[in-house]
C-alpha cells in the first residue's frame, strides 16, 4: 500500500500545478481550469487523511470530497456563466484586460 | 348750536383732506385740483360761521363762551394723554377770518399761477398750510397745537421753497424753517416745563387745565432762578416761540426772504396762517403772561407783569426797526414784507400793553389789508410779467384801475388813514393802550414814530408803482425779462389782471372797511365779543380825553408821513431815491437791511463754523487718532494670529495631508484590478505563512 506522503506530494503536486495555471494563464477559462485542479488538490487531501486517520470506517472524508465536488460543480458553473458576461462586455476573455477595478 | 364744539375738529379736517386727495392726483389734474382746494376752504368756512355763530350768545354773568371737547387721545402708563378742542370767541374769531381770506388768497391763486406747471402740487401745499393752521386754532392742548405749529412752519417751507429751482428760493425756505427752529426750541422747552409743573397740557379743562386760575395761582407762586416767577419763565420761553414765527426782532430775518415763494403764499404767510400763529399763540397763553387769575372783564388795560412788559418793548423795537427798513427797500413785496414785521410789532405790543382784544384786532384787520396788499401786489407783478422792483414800474394808475383801487384801500388801512379804513381804528387801540400804559411811554413814542414810517413808505411806494412817470419804467424793462415766453406772448405793455384776481381784491377791500365798524369807540363790538360781555354792549360814545388825544396824535403821524413822502418824491426824477440822495449814509444803512443779515453772518455764523470747525479739528486729530490707535493694535494682533495660523497650524496639517496621500497612493498602486495579481499576493502570503509556522514549529 502506498504511504502517506505519496499521496500528499501528489496532491502538493497538483496544488501547485493549479497555482502555477492560475497565475499564468492569460485565458480565463484556463484560469478556472487551474482553480479546478487546486480543488482537486484539496480533495486528494482529504480522501488521504480520511484514510489513514483514525477511524476510516466513518466515511467523513467521502461525504466532504463529494460535497466539494458538488459545490465545485456549482462553481464551475458561475465561474463560466462571469466569463461568458465578461467576454461579451470586454469581447475578449484575456484577464488581464478586465482590470477596471484597480484602486 | 353748542354741540359745535365736538365737530370742530371738521374745520382743519376738510382742508387736510383736500391736500391728501391733491398729493394722489397727477400733475395735468389742474382743475380738480384747485376745486378741490377751494371747495374744502369754502366749505371750512361755512363750518366757522356755525361756530362763530354759536359763540355770540354769552350765558349772562359767565363771560365768554368756552366751549371745549376733550378726550383721551392714548394712554400712557397710568395717566392718558389728552387733546382737545376749544371754541372761544378768540377761536371763532381767527377761524372765521383765516378760512375767509384763505379762500380768497386760493381763489386769486388759480389766476396768479396759471401758468405754473406744477400747478396741482402748489394747491395741495395751499390746503396743508391751511389745514395746519386751522389745526392751531382749534387746539385746546399746548401740544397740539405745538404740533400743528410744526406742520405750519413745514407746510411754508414747502411753500417758500416751492420755486426751488432757483437758489435763492431754496436758500429763502431753509432760513425760515431753521430761524423759526430756533425759537420753537424755547417754545418746546416752555411746553416740557409747563407740562412737569401742571402735569396738563390741556388749557381749559373745568378748572383742571394750565391756563385756569389753580394751574396758574400754583405757577405764579413758585420761583426759579433769580427770583423770577415760574410762570414768568414759562411765559418768556413760549414768547420765543412767537418771536420766532410771527418775525420778531431778533428773529425777523426769514421774513423778508420769505418773498422768493410765490406771491400768493406770501399773501398766505404774511395774513393769514403762519405769522398769525406766533400772535395767536400770545393771545392763547395771555392768562399765564398776564398772571391772570381772574377774568380780565371790560378793562383794556393788560396786567403789568415781566413777560407782558417783554412782550411790549419786543413789539415796540420791531415795529420801529422794520419800518425804518421798509423806507429804503426797492422790491414791492419786500416793502410788504417788512410792514408785515412791523405790524407783527404793533401786534406784539397791543397784547402787552393792552390785551388780547386789542392785539387781536388789529391782527385780524391786519389780515384783511395785508392779503388785500400782497394780492395787489400779485397782480400788479402779473401784470408787469414778474417785476418786482418799484423802480420799474410807474405810471399802472391808468393801466390797472382795479388794482389800483383796491391796493389804495389797502395802502390807506395800513398806513391809518382816519375814520373808514379798519387799520386806523385797531392801530389807534393800540396807540392809546400804549399811551396808558404806566410803565413807560417810550414805547407810545416809538409806535407814533412807527406809525409816521408806516405811511411814509406806503406813500413811496404808491407813487413809484402807480404814479411816477411811465417812461422811464419802459426802457428799464426789457431788458429784465427778454428771454420770458410769456412776456412776449403778451406784449411788454402792463395789462391788468384777470377777472379771477381782481374779484378777491375787491372783496377784501370791501372787508377791510366794513370791519372798521366794529371796533369803534362809538360800538367797540369787538372788544366786548372778545370779552364775553356783549349784552352789556351800549352803543354810544364812549372814548374818553385820552382817546381823542390819541386819534389826533395818530391823525397827525399820518399827515406827516404821508405829506412829507409825496412832496420829497413827487418833486423829483426817479433816477435817484429822493430820500438817498438827501441822506445818502443812512439811506444806504436802511437799504441795506440795517445789516442784521451781514451781522448774522459776522456773528452767529461765524461762531457756528468756529464751533464746527473745532468740532472736526477734534473730530480728526484727537478722536481719530484714538481710533487708529485701536486698529493698529488689533491690526498687530491680527498679523500675529495669521503667523500662528499660517507657520504652526497649517504646516501641521498639511504635513499629516500629505502622509495620508501617500500612503494612499502607495495603497492604491496595490489596487490594480487585475485578479491574478490578488492571487500572487495571497500565493506569498500562504508561503510566507508556512515557512513561518514551520520555523516556529521547529523552536
Amino acid at each position: 500500500m502506498t504511504p502517506l506522503h505519496g499521496y500528499l506530494f501528489v496532491s502538493a503536486l497538483l496544488f501547485a500545478v493549479g497555482l502555477a495555471g492560475a497565475l499564468t494563464r492569460r485565458n480565463a477559462i484556463l484560469v478556472l481550469v487551474g482553480v479546478e485542479l487546486m480543488l482537486n488538490a484539496a480533495n486528494l487531501n482529504f480522501l488521504a487523511f480520511w484514510r489513514y486517520g483514525p477511524n476510516p470506517e466513518a466515511l467523513t472524508g467521502v461525504m466532504f470530497v463529494l460535497f466539494a465536488i458538488a459545490v465545485a460543480a456549482a462553481e464551475a458553473a458561475v465561474g463560466l456563466a462571469l466569463v461568458i458576461a465578461i467576454y461579451r462586455h470586454y469581447r475578449s476573455s484575456n484577464v488581464d484586460e478586465a482590470a477596471t477595478m484597480k484602486g | 348750536m353748542k354741540g359745535i364744539v365736538n365737530q370742530l375738529w371738521l374745520i382743519p379736517a376738510l382742508p387736510l383732506l383736500a391736500a391728501g386727495l391733491i398729493a394722489l392726483m397727477k400733475r395735468p389734474q389742474r382743475k380738480p385740483a384747485a376745486a378741490l382746494a377751494i371747495g374744502s376752504m369754502a366749505l371750512a368756512f361755512l363750518v366757522s360761521c356755525v361756530a362763530f355763530v354759536a359763540t355770540l350768545q354769552p350765558e349772562t354773568g359767565k363771560g365768554a363762551v368756552q366751549l371745549t371737547h376733550n378726550f383721551v387721545w392714548f394712554d400712557l402708563g397710568g395717566s392718558a394723554l389728552r387733546l382737545g378742542w376749544l371754541l372761544d370767541p378768540l377761536t371763532a374769531g381767527m377761524l372765521v377770518m383765516v378760512t375767509f381770506v384763505g379762500s380768497l388768497i386760493f381763489i386769486f391763486s388759480t389766476g396768479y399761477m396759471a401758468d405754473d406747471e406744477n400747478f396741482t402740487r402748489f394747491f395741495g401745499f395751499l390746503a396743508l398750510f391751511a389745514a395746519a393752521m386751522l389745526g392751531l386754532l382749534i387746539a385746546n392742548n399746548l401740544l397740539f397745537l405745538f404740533m400743528c405749529w410744526e406742520l405750519v412752519g413745514l407746510a411754508s417751507y414747502l411753500l417758500i421753497g416751492f420755486w426751488f429751482h432757483k437758489p435763492s428760493a431754496a436758500a429763502a425756505a431753509k432760513k425760515a424753517f431753521i430761524t423759526t427752529r430756533i425759537g420753537d426750541l424755547g417754545f418746546f422747552l416752555g411746553i416740557v416745563w409747563l407740562y412737569h409743573e401742571t402735569g396738563t397740557l390741556l388749557f381749559y379743562d373745568n378748572g383742571a387745565g394750565c391756563l385756569e386760575q389753580g394751574a396758574i395761582a400754583k405757577l405764579v407762586a413758585q420761583t426759579t432762578v433769580g427770583g423770577m416767577a415760574v410762570s414768568t419763565a414759562i411765559s418768556l420761553l413760549l414768547f420765543c416761540g412767537a418771536v420766532g414765527k410771527s418775525g420778531q426782532v431778533p428773529l425777523h430775518v426769514w421774513l423778508p426772504d420769505a418773498m422768493e415763494g410765490p406771491t400768493p403764499v406770501s399773501a398766505l404767510i404774511h395774513a393769514a396762517t403762519m405769522v398769525a400763529a406766533g400772535v395767536f399763540l400770545v393771545a392763547r397763553v395771555f392768562p399765564l403772561m398776564g398772571n391772570l387769575t381772574a377774568d380780565l372783564g371790560a378793562d383794556t388795560h393788560a396786567p403789568h407783569t415781566m413777560a407782558l412788559t417783554v412782550v411790549t418793548w419786543v413789539g415796540a423795537i420791531t415795529a420801529v426797526f422794520a419800518a425804518l427798513i421798509a423806507v429804503a427797500q426797492n422790491d414791492i413785496k419786500r416793502i410788504l414784507a417788512y410792514s408785515t414785521v412791523s405790524q407783527l410789532g404793533y401786534m406784539m405790543l397791543g397784547l402787552g400793553v393792552g390785551g388780547p382784544a386789542v392785539g387781536m384786532f388789529h391782527l385780524l384787520a391786519h389780515a384783511f389789508f395785508k392779503a388785500l396788499l400782497f394780492l395787489g401786489a400779485g397782480s400788479v407783478i402779473h401784470g408787469c410779467h414778474h417785476e418786482q422792483d418799484i423802480r420799474h414800474m410807474g405810471g399802472l394808475r391808468k393801466l390797472m384801475p382795479l388794482t389800483f383801487a383796491t391796493y389804495a384801500v389797502g395802502m390807506m388801512a395800513l398806513a391809518g388813514f382816519p375814520l373808514v379804513f379798519s387799520g386806523f381804528w385797531s392801530k389807534d387801540e393800540v396807540l392809546h393802550a400804549a399811551m396808558i400804559w404806566s410803565p413807560s411811554k417810550l414805547p407810545f413814542l416809538l409806535a407814533l414814530f412807527g406809525a409816521v414810517l408806516t405811511s411814509f413808505y406806503m406813500t413811496r411806494q404808491m407813487w413809484y408803482v402807480f404814479f411816477a412817470p411811465r417812461a422811464e419804467a419802459e426802457h428799464a424793462e426789457p431788458a429784465a425779462h427778454h428771454d420770458d415766453p410769456h412776456a412776449q406772448g403778451h406784449g411788454h405793455e402792463p395789462h391788468e389782471s384777470p377777472r379771477v384776481m381782481t374779484m378777491p381784491l375787491a372783496i377784501l377791500a370791501v372787508a377791510t372797511v366794513l370791519l372798521s365798524l366794529f371796533a369803534t369807540p362809538v360800538w367797540p363790538w369787538f372788544h366786548a365779543y372778545l370779552g364775553g360781555h356783549l349784552d352789556h354792549l351800549h352803543v354810544g360814545w364812549s372814548a374818553d380825553s385820552a382817546a381823542l388825544l390819541t386819534m389826533l396824535f395818530s391823525v397827525v403821524a399820518v399827515a406827516v408821513g404821508v405829506g412829507v413822502s409825496w412832496r420829497l418824491y413827487s418833486r423829483s426824477s426817479t433816477a435817484t431815491d429822493a430820500l438817498g440822495s438827501r441822506i445818502p449814509k443812512l439811506f444806504m444803512a436802511l437799504e441795506g437791511r440795517l445789516h442784521v443779515d451781514e451781522f448774522y453772518a459776522a456773528t452767529v455764523f461765524r461762531l457756528n463754523a468756529a464751533v464746527a470747525t473745532l468740532s472736526d479739528w477734534f473730530d480728526r486729530f484727537v478722536w481719530g487718532s484714538v481710533v487708529e490707535l485701536t486698529a493698529l493694535i488689533a491690526k498687530g494682533l491680527a498679523f500675529v494670529s495669521r503667523s500662528v495660523d499660517e507657520q504652526g497650524i497649517n504646516f501641521g496639517f498639511d504635513a499629516g495631508c500629505q502622509t495620508t496621500r501617500g500612503a494612499g497612493w502607495l495603497a492604491s498602486k496595490l489596487q490594480n484590478g487585475q485578479t491574478q495579481c490578488y492571487l500572487r499576493i495571497l500565493g506569498t502570503g500562504v508561503v510566507v505563512l508556512i515557512v513561518a509556522l514551520a520555523w516556529m514549529g521547529k523552536n
